[in-house]
């Protein structure tokens, strides 16, 4: 699409975008894929219709407040980026965007106190294991709450698990294969410390020896997605001198980490740190794809047949292109047979802070999602990230049909060490 | 805002868009070139909202667009400015399935694509495939008279629509065609159907179903040139086979589509030639022996076969990705839609590649070969002043080519805002007043879908030099 935007004034930043809304020839293809246009059917929030938005908003023609409703609504889940024939980065331009956009924004206080809260806390696990607590005090008087403050609470589990520490070198059993370092997640450290120790010792079991650098932080793919540039760029420096070693690769067992991490050189265009982020990005690997690469070492049979659903996180299928390898690894468990779900590449309504910020259409995907892994007949569901698992565990559970969700490494963990899949019944 | 106030009694805000960022997002359809800005767009649920907005639209004389994915590559969907647009993506359910009958009645917004699916687990499939069957709707299908590459074999949509309810220019409600494939009277529905939105909005649409077919061979030929590839279409269609399809892509085309689906076509072919056998198994494996034999003497320096259903998938998923695909090569494109008869197809490519030399702009090739429909790309970049334009020539000189060779000006693209001065290049001056005729019959006013299709009027063509009328008073502006 041509476009008038003038690429000098707005610097670096603005070159990405302009790059993205010229590929974009307008048709359409990317519709049916964009979870927001499935819901709303309206151009408005469709990939195809907010890429014309940008571009009026970029070039002058219209003020940022009139598009703001409409990318404000997308999840940024990039389903739009695996459907589109011309190869438009979506996810570029919409991040760019609203990097660039948001310092410019007006916020109401309350609006602005609410996301200040979530960039202070979800991204250090003291901080949000405190709120967490404080927040399940609040879940009684939830009823009261504005529903801004409802939404967050809703997702919190009722008992939040014990805090286990990480070590910082996990070594390999037997002959050490490679050597690694992780990145050990922020919010599921807290809600589901066992991804990581299940990821540990799946790893180690493998020949692969752990480091889990100290002076690590969050991604920033948080700050990063919500406009929060210099935030994310802050986060995004820490972790580049903490991830400065020799290491055959850097790994990530969140899918939204992953994505994150492969977005430095983006985040980091025009910046001087771009070389050292391009370097970062190249060894970032989901552990699914890390593991498949390796060789997975032979995994006992189950004890007896099992169904299993995989879900794909949308950072790893459209973001990273991640889809073939997690299948991989859960096929190489014998005994087990895999389903697709239906419309699969849907995104569940989690994507970060999402179902904080537009709940309803979370909401709606959420129950779309459980509905559809429901209709496979699954025994039990599997995902490679935290904010699928906690959307689609609350969404099975309202629906009054709660099965167990897993984490790919739980269930290969379990496998390895024979022990029960599933609750005994 | 009066006007505004009364259509707001039939939708609510939601429904009722009017804000500049409400409405920006429907300036355009895939032809970008042309854009307008509506007076307000609605989202009817129902064909009594279809009613009661196209009512309003007659009181207050205001023209109207009926829209559905607004895919279309001619301009049909593009707003009028000042006018209402009626979004039909809401009417987007399923109303019935009959097996038996083999027939689906859907809403005007029921995605072509999940027609289909709906109907895989009866064993059923509704044939025409527009390269745009994911997103494009059965109620611009029809407005389009849509085909794909397997319209060779099975006709344009066209031949698979049975009923259609409509909501004539004046607000009243006709049901034109049933449920039986025969008949008594006139052919309503076939006048209907493709008449781009100028007589009327469907708001249910009853299709026929196929089974599906038992049995697929799918054969993929490279060619050193494209004429040679044109030839061997010739030479297949002389032999007496029916393909389902056959479709042929050029060097640019294979590039981009191996660009964005990794097909795995052989990229150093200068064209490639996709044919589909299908049907009853020994019936097609009859045909394939005799097929192979014809696409050996046509001089193809590779040939493969598919092997499985997902060696099937890849083959047509870089076919039908293409399109889209061309825009990882130029950042703007013309798609043309000409058509010319089959035995003409060689010397038509080899015409195409002088005109695209001396134009000095590339011209990808992407074809339903089979029924001759041409789908040349015309790659520019709107940046380079005079490029457009340049474009906009290039174009048009491949029509007159196609109706020189005794061919048509569009296959299955409509004429829309594009072709409209290409209209009296195909039809007399009597041809034309006769279908003025039928449309003033239905519409005097002129309601739906103005400007389009009907060369002059208010909406003169594209091509001419200098801006557009309508551009210069400030009603479209192009991009
Ligand atoms: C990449 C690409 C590939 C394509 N490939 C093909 C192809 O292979 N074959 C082909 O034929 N076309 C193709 N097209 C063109 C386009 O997809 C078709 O014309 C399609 O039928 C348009 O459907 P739509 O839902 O997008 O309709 P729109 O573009 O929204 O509307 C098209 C026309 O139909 C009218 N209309 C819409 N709904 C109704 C209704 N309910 N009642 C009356 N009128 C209505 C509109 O007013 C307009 O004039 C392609 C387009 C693209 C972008
Ligand atoms: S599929 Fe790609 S090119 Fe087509 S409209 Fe969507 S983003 Fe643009
Ligand atoms: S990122 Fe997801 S929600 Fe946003 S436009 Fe793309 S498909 Fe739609």
């Amino acid at each position: 699409m041509q476009h008038k935007i003038d690429v000098e004034k707005l610097g670096p930043q603005g070159e990405i975008m302009a790059h993205a809304i010229e590929a974009c020839v307008h048709c359409g293809f990317c519709l049916p894929a964009c979870p927001t246009y499935q819901v709303l059917g309206e151009e408005m929030d469709s990939p195809r219709g907010r890429i014309f938005l940008m571009k009026e908003v970029l070039e002058g023609n219209l003020s940022m407040e009139e598009a703001q409703p409409y990318l404000d609504k997308c999840l940024g889940c990039q389903g739009c980026v695996t459907a589109c024939p011309s190869g438009v980065p979506y996810g570029e331009l919409i991040t760019t965007y609203r990097g660039w956009s948001e310092p410019q924004r007006h916020r109401s206080p309350f609006q602005k106190l609410f996301r200040m809260g979530l960039q202070e806390t979800l991204p250090y696990p003291s901080r949000f294991r405190a709120a967490a607590a404080l927040g399940r005090l609040g879940k009684p008087i939830k009823p009261l709450l504005p529903p801004l403050l409802q939404a967050p609470l809703e997702l919190l589990p009722d008992q939040l698990p014990k805090h286990q520490p990480l070590p910082e070198l996990v070594p390999a059993e037997g002959e050490r294969r490679a050597r690694v370092a992780f990145l050990a997640g922020c919010a599921q450290q807290v809600l589901q410390p066992n991804f990581n120790h299940a990821t540990l010792r799946v790893l180690a079991r493998n020949g692969v020896e752990v480091v889990i650098p100290k002076g690590q932080g969050c991604c920033g793919a948080l700050a990063m997605h919500t406009g929060e540039r210099a935030r994310a760029l802050h986060f995004a420096r820490t972790n580049l001198s903490a991830f400065a070693g020799e290491y055959d690769a850097i790994l990530t067992n969140a899918a939204g980490c992953g994505s994150g991490l492969k977005e430095y050189p983006l985040l980091f265009h025009g910046e001087p740190e771009q070389a050292q982020a391009h370097q970062l990005a190249a060894k970032v690997k989901d552990v699914s794809v890390f593991l498949v690469e390796l060789g997975l070492k032979a995994v006992p049979p189950l004890e007896r047949p099992l169904k299993v659903a995989y879900h794909d996180a949308c950072h790893l299928a459209h973001a990273q292109q991640v889809r073939a390898e997690p299948r991989r690894l859960l096929r190489s468990i014998p005994g087990l047979e895999l389903v697709e779900i239906p419309e699969g590449e849907l995104c569940c309504g989690s994507a970060g802070t999402y179902n904080l910020e537009q709940p309803e259409i979370a909401t709606a995907l959420g129950e779309r999602k459980a509905r559809n892994i429901l209709a496979t007949g699954a025994e039990l569901v599997v995902t490679g990230n935290i904010g699928c698992f906690t959307q689609i565990q609350s969404h099975l559970r309202r629906l009054g049909r709660e099965i167990p969700v897993l984490h790919t490494l739980e269930l290969l963990d379990r496998a390895y060490a024979q022990s029960p899949i599933l609750p005994n019944r | 805002m009066m006007l505004l106030d009364e259509l707001g009694q039939f939708f609510p805000p939601g429904r009722l868009l009017h804000r500049p960022g409400e409405l920006a997002p429907y300036e355009s359809d895939a032809l970008t070139a042309f854009r307008a800005r509506p007076l307000a767009v609605v989202l009817p649920e129902s064909h009594e909202e279809v009613v009661a907005a196209v009512r309003w639209c007659a009181r207050h004389r205001i023209p109207y667009v009926a829209r559905g994915s607004g895919t279309s590559l001619s301009g049909g969907s593009l707003p009028i400015d000042g006018g209402l647009l009626i979004g039909l993506n809401r009417m987007n359910k399923l109303l019935r399935l009959d097996p038996q009958e083999r027939i689906a009645v859907v809403e005007p917004g029921f995605i072509n694509l999940q027609v289909s699916n709906a109907a895989a687990p009866h064993g059923l499939y509704y044939a025409p495939d527009p390269s745009s069957q994911p997103v494009s709707t059965i109620g611009g299908n029809l407005a389009f008279n849509s085909g794909g590459a397997h319209c060779l074999k099975y006709g344009m949509t066209s031949n698979h629509v049975l009923a259609a309810r409509v909501v004539l220019p004046d607000g009243e409600t006709v049901v034109l065609g049933g449920e039986s494939l025969e008949n008594t009277g006139p052919d309503w529905l076939g006048l209907f159907v493709g008449s781009e939105g100028l007589l009327g909005i469907a708001t249910e649409i009853t299709l026929r179903l196929l089974p599906k077919p038992e049995t697929y061979h799918t054969v993929l030929a490279a060619y050193d040139s494209l004429e040679k590839a044109g030839d061997a279409v010739a030479a297949v269609v002389a032999s007496g086979l029916l393909p389902g399809a056959m479709e042929i892509m050029d060097s640019l085309a294979i590039e981009a589509a191996e660009a964005a689906v990794k097909a795995g076509y052989p990229r150093e072919a200068r064209a490639l030639l996709i044919v589909e056998l299908e049907g009853e198994t020994p019936q097609v494996e009859a045909e394939a022996r005799y097929l192979d034999e014809v696409i050996r003497r046509s001089g193809a320096y590779e040939v493969r076969v598919a092997q499985s259903a997902e060696e099937r998938l890849k083959i047509w998923k870089g076919r039908k990705a293409a399109f889209s695909a061309v825009g990882r090569l130029s950042p703007d494109y013309i798609v043309q839609d000409g058509v010319v008869p089959r035995s003409r197809l060689g010397q038509a490519l080899a015409e195409i590649e002088r005109l695209s030399a001396r134009y000095g702009l590339r011209v990808a090739n992407v074809f339903h070969a089979g029924d001759g429909n041409l789908h040349p790309l015309i790659l520019y970049n709107g940046r380079v002043a005079g490029e457009f334009e340049r474009a906009e020539e290039l174009a048009g000189e491949i029509l007159r080519l196609c109706v020189a060779l005794g061919g048509s000006i569009t296959g299955e693209h409509g004429v829309g805002m594009e072709k409209k001065a290409y209209m009296p290049e195909m039809f007399s001056e009597a041809d034309l007043a006769a279908m003025r005729r039928i449309r003033l019959a239905l519409d005097p006013l002129e309601l739906s879908n103005r400007g389009k299709m009907f060369p002059g009027g208010e909406a003169p063509a594209l091509h001419q030099a200098g801006p557009h009328p309508l551009e210069r008073a400030g009603v479209i502006s192009r991009e």
